[in-house]
Parts: structure tokens; sequence; C-alpha cells
């Protein structure tokens, strides 16, 4: 590898590699700083089955609570995710039994009502804020959720956009609500019933079936290996 | 140096470089810089697999030792059912959950088993987005086309004639069950241009496309009650005296039991290889990516296709430390975002092919136009904050929503500075050959997205995975889910395993590793 020296980046704990101290389930670890979470266990050497999915932030599966040094307050976030500091303590948190309603989206009545019997406690918050501190994504939960109970699905499936399921905003909840699983029904239910389709898709579609295409077909799988290289090559 | 100093030749270039415009690669440019500089052109990381189907194949090594390894399974273990189901499907991914849908629409008794989570898979991180050809200007055969040049020619047109035309069927099952994807002001589909493709044609949900449809579809398979098996990894297949698939062998990681499964059919959805590490290299996948779907099939006698070539996906990080091997969006080149060398200068048109891009990134870093990071990494700039001169301020936050806040972990304004990448394992465009329908050589066994083969010939277009997925997924369930309806239950042996196990003897291999992998083992090496 050639490299000049003036193309180095300063990344001083990965030059002299530093150890920092950390307490996983609340025994102590010197772990190289910077490191993930996830990484640390790994290198404590940690058989890691549940708790570990995507590893880039997206599935949720490695929610955990954490806790810097001196401060009391207990955060949230994605081991996978979340690089380790000098006298940190954290817990991957285990999997909760929240309920999650069944339902046919296609057949409800009323879905802005439905929510209420699909999910009775979600009208019973009490504004506490703790589903919205909970987040390790900074999704304001708890208006979402009254978004939810208002009826304003489409601001809810905004709001939950960058949801990965992890669920911790349900084991504080005082209300027994979980929001993430009333989202994915209130942002599923305005995709199904309150957005039109699109029109052009139908006749992209109908197209297909009506055989639109078999005369480019017919010609474009009859051509010979180097035909089809210069067919493709061509197109615009 | 210090980071922000680096920096700065990607600004002081940025206005010069706006107006510069790279031309694509000949065929004979792109032959030549592939060959010189992609991963796949190594020899010393190849070699001939030993025995079985592909016997005198070449692939890489991490690769050909996982398919020669040996089943954790005694031959004596009793074949009595835990389960009998009608359609075992193994992976709870995209393909996964679309087979298992599809299926248990069939009326099949189905069984989704998955070693993760449902919905931990590589499918939940896609976020360039999913190539259907909806727009007006557009066509399946244009699809067809493009993806058989970024195939390099080399893709099995029956497949991927399938695909692409029921590419606009699957938006509309998406679109029924609740994904939300991006629409134009008219209500129509937005489409975007991807990599390798001449039209826009990429659906997207912001650039969470992947996550939105998992969301959806997992939903889903819980409001059917469609029974799950978390933390149980498939180990072995099982088959009948004519070498059948009748059903397989999970191991439960929680208290490590045999579970025996008595299946009519099977649906083998288990993803790629990434976590292999193939060459060393670090990888975007999923914990899980260790290719378990490739052993098995292979046990049972399936042959393999295009086994030799890897997706090098031309955007992982290299810095933060935290986020080497993650995936940046390919939505930024997407979007007109450079890629810049340590002089300032472009040195490929961005939205050439993932091979092409990849083979540039390199070449530029091996003679010495790359950016090394205290680590002794080295990469090249992806310039983010042109997206916000060239089209507002505001714009990252709006289209890469996820991408902003992967790098804000971590202090990086996206906003403001570029990004440092070099290329990540990705993908595996080869595997189990199937036939239109998702099925093997192997009766009553199928296979469904990444693990399958041939549809992207020797290089996957950006988005046509999560279409593979669906269109793959949803045909091998609606197949098996159809074909049980007259089929019985056959007999479980393990006697395919035996003949792999006097194969394996006949040619002096010993048995030292143990195969499927299931899950990569990190805490010996310290470091992923």
């Amino acid at each position: 590898m050639t490299a000049n020296n003036d193309n180095t980046l300063d990344q001083e704990h990965a030059q002299q590699p530093k150890m920092v101290t950390v307490e996983i389930d609340g025994k102590p670890h010197q772990v190289p700083a910077g490191i993930t979470l996830m990484k640390a266990l790994w290198y404590t050497g940690q058989e890691v089955t549940r708790g570990a999915g995507c590893l880039g932030g997206f599935c949720g599966a490695c929610g955990t609570y954490y806790r810097t040094k001196d401060d009391p307050k207990v955060k949230t976030c994605l081991a996978c995710s979340h690089a380790v500091e000098d006298g940190m303590s954290f817990s991957f948190a285990p999997s909760f039994p929240a309920r999650k309603a069944t339902y046919d989206l296609n057949v409800l009545e009323n879905p802005k009502q439905d929510l209420f019997e699909l999910y009775p406690e979600t009208p019973l918050c009490r504004n506490c804020n703790a589903c919205t501190e909970a987040c390790p994504q900074n999704i304001d939960v708890r208006e979402g959720v009254w978004k939810a109970v208002f009826g304003d699905f489409k601001t809810v499936s905004e709001t939950f956009m960058d949801c990965v399921m992890c669920g911790m905003c349900a084991p504080v909840c005082i209300a027994d609500i979980a929001p993430s699983l009333v989202a994915v029904y209130a942002s599923r239910a305005y995709g199904v019933r309150e957005m039109e389709k699109p029109p052009g898709l139908a006749d992209r579609i109908k197209a297909i079936e009506d055989g639109q295409y078999q005369e480019d077909w017919n010609r474009v799988l009859n051509m010979t290996d180097a035909e089809l290289q210069q067919a493709s090559a061509n197109i615009q | 140096m210090d980071i922000h100093a680096l920096h700065e030749v990607v600004h002081t270039s940025r206005d010069a470089r706006r107006t510069h415009i790279l031309p694509k690669l000949s065929p004979a440019e792109r032959d030549t810089l592939i060959k010189k500089y992609h991963p796949d052109h190594r020899e010393a990381a190849y070699r001939p697999v030993v025995f079985g189907p592909n016997k005198g194949d070449l692939t890489v090594r991490e690769l050909a030792s996982v398919l020669e390894g040996d089943s954790p399974i005694p031959t004596d273990l009793p074949l009595e059912p835990d389960h009998t189901v009608d359609v075992l499907v193994v992976g709870g991914g995209g393909a996964g959950c679309a087979a298992a849908l599809h299926a248990h629409a069939e009326g099949a008794k189905v069984l989704l088993a998955t070693k993760l989570r449902l919905a931990d898979s590589n499918s939940v991180m896609a976020q360039g987005g999913m190539q259907i050809a909806v727009a007006p200007n557009d066509s399946p055969v244009q699809h067809f086309l493009d993806t058989l040049k970024g195939g390099h020619m080399k893709n099995d047109h029956d497949l991927l004639k399938t695909m692409v035309e029921e590419g606009p069927s699957i938006a509309k099952w998406l679109l029924e069950l609740g994904v939300l994807f991006d629409r134009d002001a008219d209500g129509n589909l937005h489409v975007k241009k991807g990599g390798g493709s001449t039209k826009e044609r990429l659906l997207t949900c912001s650039d969470y496309t992947g996550l939105e449809i998992m969301r959806v579809l997992k939903d889903e398979v819980l409001n059917q009650k469609i029974q799950l098996l978390e933390f149980a990894a498939a180990v072995e297949l099982l088959s009948d005296e004519q070498g059948a698939c009748t059903g397989a062998v999970l191991q439960d990681l929680d208290n490590k039991r045999f579970v025996v499964v008595a299946a009519k059919t099977v649906i083998l959805a288990t993803g790629g290889i990434g976590r292999l590490h193939i060459q060393g290299f670090p990888t975007s996948n999923h914990y899980g990516a260790t290719g378990d779907g490739l052993a098995l099939a292979y046990r049972m006698g399936s042959p393999l296709v295009q086994i030799d070539t890897f997706q090098y996906h031309p955007s992982g990080g290299v810095y933060p430390e935290q986020l080497v091997g993650q995936l940046v969006t390919e939505g930024i080149r997407s979007e007109g975002g450079h890629l810049v060398n340590a002089k300032g200068d472009r040195f490929v048109n961005e939205l050439d092919t993932r091979d092409v891009v990849s083979s540039s990134i390199i070449r530029e870093c091996e003679e010495g136009r790359g950016v090394r990071t205290a680590t002794g990494r080295v990469g090249v700039w992806l310039d983010t904050p042109l997206l916000e001169a060239e089209q507002g301020e505001g714009t990252l936050d709006k289209h890469f929503p996820a991408m902003v806040r992967q790098y804000e972990r971590y202090g990086v304004d996206i906003r403001k500075d570029p990004v440092l990448i070099y290329p990540t394992l990705h993908y595996q465009n080869g595997g189990v050959k199937i036939d239109s329908n998702s099925e093997t050589p192997v009766k009553n066994l199928f296979v469904a997205g990444e693990t399958s083969g041939g549809l992207h010939g020797r290089n996957r277009l950006m988005g046509n995975s999560l279409l593979d997925l669906m269109v793959f997924g949803k045909r091998s369930g609606m197949t098996a889910g159809a074909r049980v309806k007259t089929a019985s239950q056959g007999k479980l042996t393990l006697n395919h395993l035996q003949r792999f196990r006097a194969e394996a003897k006949k040619h002096g291999v010993t048995g030292q590793v143990t195969s499927p992998m299931v899950l990569p083992a990190y805490t010996r090496m310290h470091t992923a």
C-alpha cells in the first residue's frame, strides 16, 4: 500500500490502542477505547446469541441500557452502534412480553376507532414522556402515541419511520402501552386504508398481463449473446 | 493530520467538480479495470472444491471449507418428529417472510424457523430501494437488459425475466399490505435512478426501504399466526429413499437441543455469506450471514452456480472505526454525490455498476491516491455536502435520515463534511441453482433470495435484491404451498449425509470444520 504521510487521520485511540474500563452486567472489564458495546462483549469473551441482529443499527435486536460515569441517568442505545466510554456501565435489555394485537387491515370497519379495541390502553397515556426518553432513535414517541389516539395516522407513519422496533419504549410505560406496535398498526392502516393506489402501477400490471411487451420479449430472447450485449450497451 | 484538514481538499475542489462530467467506461475498459483490481480476480484467494456436486469448481477458500464441512448431527440421531408441517421455511428475512405468507395463503401449515429473531436480516438494512419498472418511460424488458449488462451477460434468462415481469405485482402486494413507498405529487410511485440502470426505477421509503418492508412483513406474519421458532438454526436437512427433501433438523440455540421437523417441502431462505469475511474483508452483513443454506443444500446434492463471484459494495464505512464495514447508502451517489480521491479529483462515474466503482476505489487506494486512517485503513471521500449545495439545505435530512443519524452518533455531520469509504463485502452473487419456481434439482427443496444463484449473473444491480427476495419468496411459497395439497410426507432419513460423509472420507477431508457455522466466532477473534 503506498500512501504519503499527509493523508493520515488523527485517531488517538487507534494510534495507541487505549484501554478503558467498562462495567458489563455489573462486572468490570478492560476494553479498547472507541469500540462498540457489541464488540466490547465479544472482546470480553461473551458469546452473543440473543441480542445481536443486523449489526448495522436497523433491526433493534441489541437494545441496551447504559450509564456514563457518575451520571445517575440510565439511557438506552443500540449496542451495535454506540461506542464505549471510560467508566460506562451497560447491560443488554431483556426481551419484553408486550402484547401484539392481531388484525386484518382490509376488513376492519374503522381503523381509527378499532385502535381502541385492539390496543385499548393507548388513550390511557399519562404523558410521563418516559417512552420518548427511552427511544434510542430519538423519536418523539409520546407525541406519536397521541397522534394515533387522535387518528392522525399519517403523522404517526412519518414520526415512526425511524423506528427499529427495539421495543425499549414498552417496559417504561406505566399505562402498559407498546408504542412501537401501536405505530406499526397505525402506519399500516394509513397505507392500506387512506393512501390512494398509484394509477400508473395498475396500468403497468395490465400491460404486462395483456402481453404488450411480448414483441420486445420475442426479439430480445431470440438474440445471440453478442446481440444481447450490443442491445444492452445501446439502451439509453 | 486532523480530519478537518484532510476534508479541505473536498471542500476546495467541490465547485470545479460540479461541472465535470465523467464518461462511463467502454466494455473493454471495464473488463480491464475489473480484472486488475476486483477481489474476484485474486487467484490466491481461490481453490477448487474437493468433492460434491461442484467438485473441481473454484471458489473462495472460506466458502470451500464451509461446503466440505461436516454436519454436527450424529448419523444415528433419532428422527422422531417434534413438528410435522406442510412447509418449513428456514430464515426470517425478506424471502423467508414472503415465502411463509404465500405458502400460508395457499392453505398450507407453515413453520418459520430462524436462528435470530423474525426479521433480523440483511433485508432490514436495505437502504437504496427496490428496482421495479413502473415509470412510463420504462419497461420490464429495459429492466431485463440493464440487469443483464450489470451481471456481465451471465444472468439466467428465465429467472431474470420472471423477476422483472413480476415486479409491478409485487409493488401492488406490498402497497396492499401497507408499505409506504415514496410518492410523486400525482400519487404515482416515486422512482430514483440506481447505479447501472438506464431508467429511474428504484422504489424507496426514504432510506429505510428494507426496514419499512420488514416491519410490515413481520407484523403480517404475526397477524396470520404463522408458527414461529426463533433462535432455532437449521443444521441438517432430511431426505427420503429417493433423495427428495422431507424436513430438517434444527438446533435450538438456547438449550442446544436438536429439533426434528417433518415437512413435505422445505424453503431455504438463509441469506448470504458476509460473515465468512472472505479475503479478510469487513462486511455490511448481519450477524447470521454465514452461508448456512449453501452448506445444507450442498450436502443434499444440490449444485451451486457462480460461487466464484461476490459483490463488494463500493461504500463501506472506514472512519470512524465503529462504522468499519457498515454500509453507506448508494443513494448518495444516485443523487449525485461524488467520489473524491486524496487529491480532490473524481476518478469514476459514480453511477457505474458496483463492481466497476469498487474496482476503481481499490485502484485509487493501491496507487497512493487514497486517504489513510491511523488504524491503517484506507479509503476515498464520498462528498455528502455536495447534495446540500446542489439541492438545498435539508436535503440530507429529508432523503437520508438514517445516514445522518448513523454518523451523528459518532459526532460526524455529513451535511458539512464528507465521509471516508472503501468497498465492503456485501453480497453473494451466486448460490444454489434454482428454476423459476425457486425449486432446486433436489425435489421438494426450494431456495429463495440471496442463498439462490443465477439471477444476478456476476454482479447484482442495486435494488434488485429486495425484488429478488419478494418474487422468489412468493414463487417458492406458492409452489410449495400448492404442492402439499397432493403430496404426502416422505420418510425421514439421513441417507444423504451418510453418502456425503463417505465422499468426504474418500477424498481425505477429515471434518475439522463443523458446518453450517450458524454464528461467527467473534469471541475468539476478539474483533469483527
